[in-house]
């Protein structure tokens, strides 16, 4: 632990970092050095280059947690050399496991008895989540249909075009067939009557999104449910629902607690839901809660025995903190029911503030619901001279990360903006960005349109080389071109931090 | 974030956690509590239901480092609330990632130019890094056979049967069969003649272990490669090799540099090592490395776009947290070579030093190699009056948690104990380990033998009434509670 190299330089230990020798060497990028160097020298080092990462709290890119208490810190803190997976050597934590997924199935209302354990696990994000629950309707699906003598090599999933990509990855790595329900313009989610169209024999299950990644909204769960029943009646093909509630699974029971999207509906086998989103916890930690025990083929758990004791495991990472899950049950027992609905009670007014801040500008088109997650998605109704992309890379200097995207298929043409109300994004952060956007529009307002000067640059190019020789351009024009090539290198700069 | 509750009971902002009603009720278990308490309370009861887990450094079973410098705790607390995956948000986080990734690539010796960055990735864990690995090869060789236009249905991988269970999970989760190499007694490794015997075309690779497990050997890989390749000369099937160098990978290069087990050797396509195991970061980073671009197939790469920016993304878990990639690369560059170099010689020295312990007890056969990870497995010479699990419950008692546990086919019936040596395992923890060992020797050899027991209780059950006199009565009932209160002496940990 303690490094001790010959001291060739005595003085070594008296310098204060900057005045030593370890600020003026680069710092390694491709071989690991040679030597060891003072820890409060790496400390700083790496410290320092941190600081010109984004600011967690301006991410209003992201769902995942930014903010917690000191307490809950603490205690982060201390479990941070726990080994999650030694389930025999940490009892304790592997019980507060257990009454978080608890805690979850009941919030959804999941048919389990008053004392009655639940069937569901902690995992790393609602990625790992969403593959463990749909390999367990893969293995299910497969196990009917060797029953029935029928061939299942053809697996197939339908959702959204909305979907996460961790569908796309589970589609992909677990070789399951995606099939897409296309969006449409102003209906950017999954429009129930065309998944259920797309659902054959070969469909381990129809996956519904609580809460799109896009713009926020709930899908018609309860819809789909009723739909499917009707067809699984008349094919008897038992086709089973999944909601991916990464975001919405902490909103709904507390804002919306009349909506049917959960266990409610009786073709909802599984559901996730991200600890690190609306749960209130740093990135880390996601759940995922089967209905009952037949749900959860049993092939698919593993029995070790090299840590000591019998431990069954069932997910895809092996070793992993437990600091999170910790957090977890902190929030829970903490803010209890009440405390999370105040909580989310807040994050939807100052989503109402900045919602409405935006349309009084006049220049957004509001494309988010008022119902979902607490979020803002818009676009710019006029996007001929300016785009959303020029308006995020300039919102960056007052330190702000707003990301600009495009929808998926079918609706690539629109692209928005959206700012996602965590639990630490107060009004006054709310109404200074409102400030800050007024400000950028008015700069980008007075600069000449990216746009048409590309297509000035491009056209210049193709002249001069399909001609073959130099057209003669006046002075002004030179120059013009000179500058506005400067600037847009310089604004290049200026945004893309790296 | 602060609630404002009217305060009907004075209770929340005047009295100590310890006078407040919070004490009195019990905690919740099924359902979430209707009600918030305050910040205090719920840090005080679950701090404190949490002293009755396992002390971490204690915990001899893990090979998952559980000591940091301060000064690295201080960039891990700073990073807390960073999402790893947002890498346009926090490109010098992506950037130190990266690092990570070109300095193991150096240090397995990946064929790459000096500015040359290198194909790898930072995962969750060693898990996570096989899946990835093992998807690559299955998704090379179903392409492969594709081009050639034959099945690629079936394919198999081909390991020795004390692999690490995340090997069973790829295959079972992924359909890809487990050819397993089984073990016999006194050779607990996968043997490379006989790997190679069981390649055939369907076989998506040969996956060896740098560090196994069970006794912390390091399996050959040089043999395999040098069979596998003849074998592919024959056949021309190609079958490449992965190295799971989980806990070897940052122990060779430093101990045993001239031992070619990685990229030096031509059929190693990809090696996976966890961070946090002699990588000296705490739970939850691992790292993947291929050999080259070509061995990582582009179609398993997805890019998207609505964090902001293009952003490729080839992981099982996509949200995670960014303290453990910043630790691994303070370890690296606080450390150096040098460090790590003098961590591994010293954990090495305290290994020989329990050995020598436990061997000058007399009791106890050394199953592991001095070569190796710095473990010591061990199972007792004679174990018919008492056994290893034994052992291991009484040690519980004085704070070590020493894991016992079978052998896996064929030798399921040589059961051992494992005490791994981590970076924060003193010599000093090593003598007194051996002394609170021979303590429990001593304990279970006063033991009353419990064969003679059982063979009376046998002897009443089948029917016949044994007259028995008062004195073996009475010697009988107090084994029996003096079992019982071991029992519960012992299982103090088991609280659940």
């Amino acid at each position: 632990m303690v490094i001790s190299s010959t001291n060739t330089d005595s003085a070594e230990h008296l310098n204060c970092t900057f005045a030593s020798r370890y600020v003026r060497a680069a710092v390694p990028k491709f071989k690991m050095p040679e030597t060891s160097i003072p820890k409060e020298a790496a400390y700083q080092v790496i410290n320092d280059e941190l600081m010109l990462d984004g600011n967690p709290r301006l991410n209003l890119a992201s769902f995942v947690t930014t903010w917690m208490e000191p307490e809950c810190d603490k205690l982060i803190m201390a479990s941070v050399n726990k080994n999650y997976v030694d389930m025999d050597e940490y009892p304790v934590t592997t019980e507060l496991q257990n009454r978080c997924v608890n805690m979850i199935a009941h919030l959804f209302n999941a048919p389990v008895g008053d004392d009655e354990t639940a069937i569901g696990l902690g995992t790393v994000g609602s990625s790992e989540a969403i593959m463990l629950a749909g390999l367990a309707f893969k293995r299910k699906w497969q196990q009917r249909r060797k029953a029935q003598g029928k061939p299942y090599d053809k697996p197939n999933i339908v959702t959204g075009a909305n979907v996460q990509v961790c569908w796309e990855k589970f589609a992909r790595y677990f070789e399951v067939e995606l099939k897409e329900v296309k969006l449409r313009e102003e209906y950017y989610i999954m429009d129930p009557v065309q998944a259920v169209e797309l659902v054959d024999e070969n469909t381990i299950c129809v996956a519904a999104i609580l809460g799109s990644t896009l713009t926020g909204e709930f899908e018609d769960v309860k819809l789909l449910n009723e739909l499917l029943t009707k067809k699984n009646e008349e094919t008897g093909w038992e086709t089973p629902i999944h909601v991916d509630a990464a975001s919405g699974g902490f909103i709904a029971p507390f804002l919306y607690p009349e909506l049917e999207w959960d266990f409610r509906l009786p073709l909802v086998k599984s559901i996730n839901v991200s600890g690190h989103k609306y749960g209130l916890v740093y990135a880390g930690v996601g759940w995922v809660v089967w209905r009952t025990k037949d749900d959860l083929p049993e092939e698919l758990i593993f029995h070790i025995n090299y840590l000591g004791t019998d431990q069954p495991t069932f997910t895809l990472n092996f070793s992993k903190g437990s600091s999170q899950i910790i957090a977890q049950y902190y929030q829970f027992i903490r803010l209890g029911f009440e405390g999370y609905k105040h909580i989310m009670e807040n994050c939807m007014e100052s989503t109402r503030v900045l919602r409405e801040g935006l349309e009084k500008m006049g220049r957004f088109k509001i494309v988010s619901k008022d119902v979902g997650v607490p979020l803002v998605a818009f676009s710019l109704k006029d996007s001929s001279k300016h785009t959303v992309f020029e308006l995020s890379e300039n919102l960056r200097r007052f330190g702000w990360i707003i990301p600009a995207y495009t929808m998926p298929p079918n609706a690539e043409k629109i692209a928005v903006l959206r700012v996602v109300v965590r639990e630490d994004f107060s009004r006054n952060l709310a109404e200074r960005l409102l400030s800050n956007i007024e400000e950028v529009l008015k700069e980008i307002d007075t600069l000449p349109s990216r746009l048409s000067t590309k297509a000035a640059h491009v056209t210049a190019t193709i002249n001069e080389t399909q001609d073959g020789k130099f057209p003669k351009k006046s002075e002004t024009e030179t120059l013009e071109e000179v500058t506005r090539q400067w600037k847009r290198f310089v604004d290049g700069r200026r945004t893309g931090a790296c | 974030m602060v609630l404002s509750k009217t305060a009907s009971e004075s209770d929340v902002s005047i009295h100590s956690t310890f006078a407040s009603r919070y004490v009195r009720n019990s905690l919740p278990r099924f359902q979430m509590p209707d009600n918030s308490i305050p910040k205090e309370a719920a840090y005080q009861i679950i701090n404190d239901e949490l002293m009755l887990d396992g002390n971490p450094r204690l915990n001899l079973a893990s090979f998952v480092t559980t000591w940091m410098e301060p000064e690295c705790d201080k960039l891990m607390m700073a990073a807390i609330n960073k999402n790893y995956v947002d890498m346009d948000e926090y490109p010098v986080t992506t950037e130190l990632q990266n690092r990570c990734v070109n300095m193991i690539a150096r240090l397995f010796n990946a064929p790459l130019e000096e500015s040359e960055a290198a194909v790898g990735v930072g995962t969750v864990g060693s898990s996570e890094a096989i899946m990835l690995a093992g998807l690559a090869f299955k998704r090379k060789w179903q392409n492969k056979r594709k081009a050639e236009g034959k099945p690629y249905d079936k394919p198999n991988i081909v390991t020795g049967a004390n692999v690490q269970v995340c090997w069973e999970k790829f295959a079972r989760y992924f359909e890809v069969e487990l050819k397993e190499v089984k073990l016999r007694e006194g050779y607990y490794v996968m043997d490379p003649v006989k790997a190679v015997e069981m390649v055939d075309e369907n076989t998506i690779c040969v996956a060896a272990i740098l560090g196994s497990t069970l006794n912390g050997e390091f399996e050959d890989v040089k043999l395999l490669n040098d069979l596998l390749l003849e074998k592919n000369k024959q056949t021309g099937w190609d079958t490449p090799i992965h190295v799971d160098a989980a806990s070897g990978g940052f122990i060779a290069p430093f101990l045993y540099p001239e031992l070619e087990w990685d990229f030096r050797l031509p059929l190693v396509k990809s090696i996976n090592v966890s961070g946090h195991k002699y990588g000296l970061v705490y739970a939850g980073i691992g790292w993947v490395i291929w050999r080259s671009k070509e061995d990582l197939p582009d179609e398993l790469i997805f890019h998207i776009n609505y964090l902001g920016a293009d952003q490729p993304t080839f992981t099982l878990n996509f949200s995670k947290g960014s303290s453990q990639v910043i630790a691994q690369y303070y370890q690296l560059i606080r450390l150096g070579w040098e460090g790590y170099r003098n961590v591994m010689e010293n954990c090495h020295e305290n290994a020989m030093v329990l050995k020598e312990g436990l061997e000058k007890t007399g009791c106890f056969n050394i199953v592991s190699k001095d070569d190796g990870v710095p473990l010591v497995a061990f199972s007792l010479k004679d174990n018919k009056r008492y056994n290893e699990f034994e052992v291991a419950e009484m040690l519980r008692r004085f704070g070590w948690i020493v894991p016992a546990y079978t052998m896996p086919a064929d030798a399921q019936h040589v059961t051992v104990l494992r005490v791994v040596v981590r970076e924060d395992f003193s010599r000093t923890l090593a003598e007194r380990l051996v002394l609170d060992i021979t303590k429990v020797l001593h304990e279970l050899d006063s033991l009353p033998a419990k064969l003679s027991v059982t063979c009376e209780q046998k002897n009443g059950k089948n029917g016949t009434v044994v007259k028995k006199t008062v004195m073996e009565t009475q010697r009988e009932v107090t084994d029996y509670w003096k079992k019982f209160v071991l029992e519960r002496k012992t299982n103090k940990n088991t609280i659940c």
